[in-house]
């Protein structure tokens, strides 16, 4: 593992329950800076609740109780000082189903800045280069630049997922975490959003959340391997595909339970 | 398909024989009831029409009458001996005024709590106030009329030293109190249905819960809120007894909220018993009722257009 400068999240000792169940326990885990990290397991194994962590979105529902701690970008969220306005914007999430909102594509992208800003320091030409700047980020810029004022919802469901993306970026998050981000897509849409994970690599630390195998091992650099609610294995996704170090992966990545 | 066999025992029979004569025609006949239970509303609105215009119309060619002053007179002198003279104008005002006091009071508190209902408020309390609210949607208006008769007429001249509590305010207020429940427990349902993607989109983007509400709940659910709305104007504008009984039922054109007005409802219910059928008095009350029909008509149709408007942005 490398150092503490190079990790964008980190958890120790994560214990989450829904009401009595135990969704996670004893989760320590640190996510490289920078990269592409996937977490594979089958249904029910605490993925997406890990995912869902990272930026607290989790507590909507107020059954949920976590203890642990979880330091993202060198700063542990439950710290009461702690603005989770704050956290949500340097974390940004995208979601299983694209659910961009029922407005136009371009109040859809200005969505964060007019939620984070005064009225007043928002200038209309701040707006305009703001959404050019996203949409061209996320390769939407040609199909929509005529289409703005289009409304979200009546767009592709790749474009309305890579809408999804650009409407994080005016926020400059640092973190990108990804729930199954292409479920609801077909192939080519799901080649659209890989390629476009490449793009945004380097620049933000992506955490994908995947059912597809096939997905993780050639979108991601490290995967995390969970089930029932345990971390079993986290290492490279070269290294946890090829050499497995616990029997348990060898079985899920082979296909016999899942 | 081929024909259905009348007779037990034909050839089409033999070669389904699942199904019974009787069953099929058993089919055809629910099928043809419910096609005439979605037709009746139409026939109903229209029989409906059709009865009132016919108790009405022969009034329109008597010499007392000009449909002029029926719509633009404020003289309201149905039993006059030398001079009848029938002008709704008065009464179209104070149904329009005690409407608009209602809306005015009802669509903030109901669209309020509709929100806070569907949003803010815990599972707990969420079940206990929405059967409050409905248990008030279920107070006959009667009873409602009674309330502003004695209870808040006196509050009304208490607070403003006014002469006479059973006024315009009055009216609305009760009217407010009808319309609040109506709005709520339709406008918690629109909310209810925007998908809860969209709350987690808001929320993910740091969002506060007020933001999440007036930015993206409000817009994704302003039909189903204007629907709520509308509905709540629509029983504040055919409410008959609460306003007879908390208006005041003056005929006069009201100058502020304390002037006591008469609504062309109350007027119907207060004056039809009294009209000699067959006068003229009792066809021009009826024609009130057309004048109603048409106002409602005409409340829908534009609501039907703004719906529609909104639809297609």
């Amino acid at each position: 593992m490398s150092g503490p400068g190079e990790l964008s999240i980190i958890t120790r000792g994560l214990n989450l329950y829904y009401g009595a169940f135990q969704a996670l326990s004893d989760i320590s885990v640190g996510i490289r800076r920078g990269l592409i990290t996937s977490m594979i397991g089958p249904s029910g194994c605490g993925k997406t609740t890990l995912l869902r962590c990272f930026n607290r979105v989790n507590e909507r529902y107020d059954y949920v109780r976590t203890t642990g701690e979880i330091i993202v970008l060198g700063r542990n969220i439950y710290d009461p000082d702690v603005s989770l306005i704050e956290l949500r914007k340097s974390v940004g999430m995208v979601f299983q189903r694209p659910n961009p909102l029922p407005v136009s594509v371009y109040e859809n992208v200005v969505f964060g800045l007019r939620i984070h800003s005064d009225r007043s320091a928002l200038k209309r030409a701040d707006l305009d280069v703001a959404v050019e700047k996203a949409l061209t980020e996320v390769g939407l810029w040609k199909d929509l630049r005529d289409r703005l004022k289009v409304k979200a919802t009546t767009l592709q469901l790749e474009q309305q997922q890579k809408l999804c993306i650009a409407r994080l970026l005016p926020l400059k998050p640092e973190v990108i975490l990804m729930d199954e981000p292409c479920s609801a897509l077909d192939v080519e849409g799901t080649r659209g959003i890989e390629e476009l994970m490449f793009e945004l690599k380097g620049r933000y630390t992506i955490v994908i959340v995947t059912h597809n195998m096939a997905q993780a091992r050639r979108a991601s650099d490290e995967s995390i391997f969970m089930l029932m609610g345990k971390l079993v294995e986290h290492a490279p996704t070269e290294d946890l595909f090829l050499n497995p170090k616990n029997p348990k992966t060898l079985e899920y990545i082979e296909g016999r339970y899942g | 398909m081929s024909a259905v066999p009348l007779t037990p025992g034909g050839a089409a029979a033999e070669r389904r024989p699942t199904r019974s004569t009787l069953s099929l025609l058993g089919e055809r006949v629910i099928e043809a009831l419910i096609k005439l239970s979605g037709v009746s509303a139409v026939i109903f609105v229209v029989a409906i029409f059709f009865f009132i215009f016919r108790e009405a119309a022969p009034v329109l060619w008597s010499k007392d009458f000009h449909i002029l002053e029926f719509l633009f007179s404020t003289e309201w002198y149905p039993t006059s001996v030398s001079n009848v003279r029938y002008g709704t104008l008065a009464l179209t005002v104070g149904t329009l005024s005690v409407t608009a006091v209602a809306i005015v009071l009802a669509v903030p508190f109901g669209l309020g709590a509709a929100i806070f209902v569907s949003e803010f408020c815990s599972p707990k309390l969420k079940e206990t106030l929405k059967i409050v609210i409905e248990l008030l949607a279920a107070i006959p208006s009667v009873v409602w009329g009674f309330v502003g008769l004695t209870v808040m007429s006196k509050i009304i001249v208490t607070l403003t030293g006014t002469a006479v509590g059973v006024n315009l305010l009055n009216g609305g207020v009760i009217l407010a109190l009808m319309s609040v429940p109506i709005i709520v427990s339709i406008g918690e349902d629109a909310l209810r249905a925007v998908p809860d993607s969209y709350r987690e989109a808001a929320v993910a983007l740091g969002a506060t819960r007020w933001q999440t509400v007036y930015r993206v709940l409000l817009p994704a659910a302003k039909n189903g809120l204007l629907a709520a709305v509308l509905l709540g104007v629509g029983r504040a504008v055919g409410e008959t007894m609460a306003v007879l009984m908390a208006t005041g039922h003056a005929v006069h054109i009201p100058d502020g909220l304390l002037n006591s007005v008469r609504t062309l409802t109350a007027n119907v219910a207060a004056e039809l018993g009294e009209a000699p059928a067959g006068s003229s008095h009792y066809r021009v009350l009826f024609l009130t009722g057309v004048l109603l029909f048409w106002i409602t008509m005409v409340v829908n149709v534009a609501a039907d257009l703004v719906v529609r408007g909104i639809r297609r942005k």
